[in-house]
């Protein structure tokens, strides 16, 4: 196994993943990880009560009809980015003492193709993969076979990426 | 003190009064939709939370591909790497789902949904009107799921949102939210083709979907 992860020179996928990329070298109890789900879990609250994961607030988005997404969007990316900002002028460290780091995004047409099919999918659902998670909690148990579909369009992705064009 | 609040024993019993008023219209408020100016920095926020906790970038897309490499990585190389190391993903994905059933309980908002009038007016031509849900119930049910107009909303459209995403290499929040704040060019790329794609749908093609 570990060879196919080299020679499918996997590193240059990861590259364009913002994930699988953050590796954190000390290694802690699982139970650590809970940390997440207590942050995933007021997360969840906020995307509920701002009305993130509401159908009709995307389709509003997508036919101008209210600016909510819009400033919910707007607002989140100019607090990250001065956050970021701060983090990298005054070289905070992680909880644990580790630098902080960036991983770049190399361009590749797949944020095209990718993001246009993700658009189509996204006014379908009104829902990006985040919310999926929080509409099942608030109850649309339906909504479980979505996120199963998302899961096997995923999967299917992984499949075929490599006949894709990148 | 103890000698204010015995000669004083009204004052004590007015600010207990005060204090219940106000932790109650406080729950009142929390359970009116929240608007965008506080949702969006707190939403921002997580960029250096999930940083300073363990150097996690946010991104929440991710999380469907550790489900594959967990569950059914079969021969494929994309999903050959040691999903245990991105487990925190899981867990903090678990918490939105926690969340979810955290705010229904104790925070429910017990108005229906505000949504723009023309959109209202537009949507009830195809049969929605329910709107006490964030999720359309008239569309989003077990029972329309067998039917073409729900196989297209709900399986179609969930396979086009796992699909994208990871051929785009991240979501919403991987690239509109990580991506640009980390100022990617990119992300920006992507997102635009995000807004695209949504735009194009929405007035174009889900007509005829929730018309079926």
């Amino acid at each position: 196994m570990p060879e196919s992860i080299e020679k499918n020179t996997d590193f240059e996928v990861r590259s364009l993943d913002t994930i699988c990329i953050n590796e954190s070298e000390t290694t802690q109890p699982w139970y650590h990880l809970l940390k997440y789900t207590l942050i995933g879990l007021l997360f969840g609250i906020l995307f509920v009560k701002a009305e993130i994961i509401s159908w009709f607030r995307i389709q509003e988005m997508f036919r101008l009809q209210s600016f909510h997404m819009y400033g919910v969007i707007g607002s989140a990316v100019i607090t990250g980015a001065i956050s970021v900002w701060l983090i990298k002028k005054f070289k905070i460290k992680t909880l644990q003492g580790e630098s902080i780091i960036f991983h770049p995004k190399a361009f590749n047409k797949g944020q095209v193709y990718g993001g246009l099919l993700f658009g189509l999918g996204w006014a379908i659902t009104g829902a990006c993969p985040g919310p999926l998670y929080a509409q099942i909690g608030i109850g649309s148990t339906v909504i479980i076979i979505t996120l199963l579909s998302a899961i096997a369009g995923t999967w299917v992705y992984g499949s075929i990426r490599e006949k894709l064009p990148h | 003190m103890e000698r204010q609040k015995r000669s004083y024993p009204i004052d004590s019993r007015f600010c207990f009064i005060v204090n219940v008023f106000l932790s109650l219209t406080m729950i009142d408020i929390l359970k009116q939709p929240w608007p965008w100016y506080i949702a969006g920095p707190l939403i921002g926020l997580t960029v250096p939370t999930l940083l300073i906790l363990g150097n996690k970038s946010f991104g929440i897309s991710a999380s469907l591909r550790h489900i594959c490499a967990a569950c059914l990585p079969g021969k494929i190389p994309f999903f050959q790497y040691n999903w245990k190391k991105e487990a925190w993903n899981l867990f903090f994905v678990l918490g939105i789902l926690l969340g979810g059933i955290v705010a229904i309980l104790f925070l429910a908002n017990p108005n229906p949904v505000i949504v723009n009038s023309n959109l209202k007016a537009e949507l009830a031509t195809y049969g929605i009107t329910n709107y006490n849900s964030l999720v359309p119930v008239d569309i989003f049910n077990w029972s329309t799921l067998f039917t073409l107009k729900g196989f297209l909303l709900m399986v179609v459209g969930g396979f086009l949102v796992g699909f994208g995403t990871r051929y785009a290499g991240g979501c919403t929040s991987g690239h509109a939210i990580t991506g640009l704040s980390t100022l990617q060019w990119p992300s920006l790329v992507a997102t635009v083709c995000f807004m695209l794609g949504g735009f194009l749908m929405a007035n174009l093609i889900l007509p005829f979907i929730l018309s079926l």
